[in-house]
């Protein structure tokens, strides 16, 4: 079980990124965000394309400069200038796994080079032996051979490919893992197999993942607090029960609508709630993220958190 | 089924390709029909060969395949009202081209952005197809274009065949894809993981779409997918396929909540449920087969847990289930053993049948 109470792990305050396009526009991918995440828990982002979620995990591991906010990692400010040792900090104890494994894996590396390229840069292994073994070990974790290590990715399968993906993040022992749609390209059984193994290893070393993926189905299998992310806005927050069983926000609820299922008989008649921000008389900047229950949280003014919450007492007509 | 009945017909279809790694033998002998204005999903792992089947069976196949055996009984009928019959795999590319692709048997791909060309409008892309195929005059191609994109449930048509596929949205894409692939009215349908490219609610707006096309015009859709929770949306009847071979076909019931084949059971439970809190997802222990290598016996036997000796040496043939519904796989055989699908997926199917019961009170 997660303690809540304990120092969060990371804490994404009012983050802000945006991108100019010319000197009179500027794309806002993420307007103030704040969310947290504790020691060995699994927060997952969801949201359509566009609504941020890549952006946000690439900001906190600074493949952005974050244009506003603060964002601490155990306790230290990694949103503006690092120092040396904070830069190492980064480095070491937080690790992305990528969505496509042939597009992020060097197609002239060596396995046993991909994954030990971090160990190589940070200086972490005296000796060959040492780096070896570890690489070994990491394979077998991950339910590789030995003797792939001389292998180059394209001899892989895609899961396989998205094995040493996992292997070269979590080499570093990590604290944080940020996986960002890392089983989207994959196979329905191969993206199971991989859940399952992500699982485990947090089961094994207590790493924290930020998951990020549009497919609720897997983010709700393997997430302990989930957090629903709009056009740049977050506009729910709370545990997966939460946000499963009572879904307050209408873009959560046609997002939940949304979600196949695997039984004909209802699929067939069912038709998904729509939601469209730009009609439906909402404005994400009016609003502030208020109280449901607990850790359940949802971006509204006061008179709409009024009406989404009331009308769940209602009869249903 | 009667003949007429059937829009396309697929016998014992054959597929190799030549690599320098040496011959892969595709597919082995596929069969499936598509029933006139219903709609069939072909499903499998990638690398199945689920994509080959219908690229074959339009003359897309890339260079380096070929065709050892097979036929595709495809039958149109033509404005005068006369019945054409023929068998596609045999028709010459450049007559394949004029009469079939595009004008009889449209295509959607994967992904929309690949499939739209950047340096022409929508519209011109649109009334493309019909200009070559029907000689329409161009005022009139571009009052069907904006009905079209009407159609599929684009705002603002008059301005939208203006633009670019740049200025349009993943799902906005999409649209305009099957709206080019409407365009001539063709016969039959086939989506190639029409929404695996997107988002989960434009992914169920796609699918109503094409559903809803699909009753207005009375066309008949072939689904490429790997996703049952699709499958379970729009179609009438599934087939399975494994290592380029249909392991279990039958009406999307029968698959659903009777699935005989182990590897259908593997596929079924692979899914995440939303109802329950189960401590790992199952999974299809190892990996495909490697068409490269001869296969012999049962492919899904390495895999499979519940192989029996035969497996080893023996193709399974396909066993009857009931009219509709076949699959291939010794467990049938009166001579096997009895074995049951596993606990979790039994409970899971016997909750779906329930859920049902409720929402009809």
């Amino acid at each position: 079980m997660i303690d809540y109470t304990k120092e969060p792990l990371l804490k994404v305050e009012n983050l802000k990124q945006y991108f100019p396009i010319s000197k009179k526009f500027v794309v806002k991918a993420v307007d103030d965000v704040s969310f947290e995440i504790y020691p060995g828990e699994t927060y997952g982002l969801v949201g359509e394309s566009g609504s941020g979620k890549t952006t946000i995990g690439r900001s906190i591991i600074r493949l952005y400069d974050p244009t506003a906010g603060k964002i601490l990692f155990e306790g230290k400010d990694i949103s503006g200038k690092m120092d040396r040792e904070t830069n190492h900090l980064l480095r070491t104890e937080m690790q992305m796994i990528f969505q496509d494994p042939m597009a992020c894996l060097n197609p002239r590396k060596k396995v046993a080079d991909i994954i030990g390229e971090g160990l190589d840069i940070n200086h972490l292994c005296k000796s060959e032996e040492e780096r070896n073994a570890k690489i070994a070990r990491i394979l077998e974790k991950v339910g590789l051979a030995p003797e792939h290590t001389v292998r180059y990715p394209h001899q892989f399968s895609g899961g396989q490919r998205q094995r040493v993906g996992i292997a070269r993040a979590l080499i570093m022992n990590p604290k944080l893992i940020i996986a960002d749609e890392c089983i989207s390209a994959l196979d329905v059984s191969i993206q199971a197999q991989v859940v399952n193994l992500m699982r485990d290893i947090q089961e094994e070393t207590g790493s924290s993942y930020l998951f990020i993926a549009h497919d609720l189905s897997m983010v709700k299998y393997i997430s302990d607090r989930i957090g629903v992310l709009h056009l740049g806005h977050l506009v729910e927050t709370g545990t997966t029960d939460e946000i499963f069983a009572n879904p307050i926000h209408p873009y959560t609820q046609s997002l939940l609508s949304a979600i196949p299922h695997p039984n004909p008989r209802i699929e067939r008649e069912r038709i998904a709630q729509t939601y469209n921000y730009y009609t439906s008389g909402i404005d994400y900047l009016s609003g502030k993220l208020r109280t449901v229950e607990g850790t359940h949280k949802v971006l509204a003014t006061p008179e709409e958190f009024e009406t989404w919450t009331s009308t769940h007492f209602e009869y249903h007509g | 089924m009667e003949k007429k009945d059937v829009i396309l017909s697929v016998r014992n279809l054959d597929v190799s390709f030549k690599t320098t790694a040496g011959d892969i033998h595709a597919l082995r002998g596929v069969d499936f029909d598509v029933p006139r204005g219903k709609t069939i999903a072909i499903v499998g792992e990638s690398g199945s060969g689920k994509s080959v089947t219908v690229k074959t069976a339009i003359g897309i196949l890339d260079s380096n395949g070929r065709i050892n055996a097979g036929s595709a009984e495809f039958n149109y009928a033509r404005e005068s009202g006369e019945v054409i019959d023929l068998d596609l795999l045999k028709l010459p590319q450049k007559e394949m081209r004029h009469h079939i692709n595009g004008k009889r048997i449209a295509m959607v791909f994967q992904d929309p952005m690949t499939s739209l060309n950047p340096t022409m409008t929508i519209g011109s892309q649109i009334i493309e197809s019909l200009i070559l195929h029907y000689k329409t005059p161009k005022a009139e191609a571009e009052k069907r274009a904006i009905e079209l994109l009407d159609m599929v449930g684009i705002l603002d048509p008059e301005k939208r065949v203006k633009n670019y596929p740049h200025q349009l949205s993943g799902g906005m894409r999409q649209r305009v894809v099957i709206a080019i692939a409407l365009s001539c009215n063709p016969d039959l349908l086939i989506c190639d993981e029409p929404t695996t490219a997107l988002d989960v609610t434009i992914q169920a707006k796609i699918l109503e779409l094409i559903k809803d096309v699909q009753e207005k015009l009375g066309i008949s859709v072939i689904y490429i997918t790997h996703d049952l929770g699709v499958v379970a949306k729009v179609a009438d009847f599934v087939y399975v396929m494994y290592a380029g071979k249909i392991v279990e076909k039958g009406l999307i019931d029968e698959i659903y909540y009777d699935p005989r084949h182990p590897y259908t059971w593997g596929l079924l439970s692979a899914l995440p449920d939303l109802d329950t809190h189960d401590e790992r997802l199952y999974t299809i222990p190892g990996s495909p087969p490697n068409l490269l290598h001869a296969v012999s016996g049962d492919a899904f036997a390495p895999r499979n847990e519940f192989a029996l000796r035969i497996d080893d040496y023996a193709e399974p043939p396909m066993f009857k289930i009931s009219d509709t519904h076949f699959a291939a796989t010794w467990l049938l055989d009166p001579r096997a053993p009895k074995v049951e699908m596993p606990p979790e997926l039994r409970a899971r199917i016997d909750r779906m049948l329930k859920e049902e019961v409720q929402k009809h009170d």
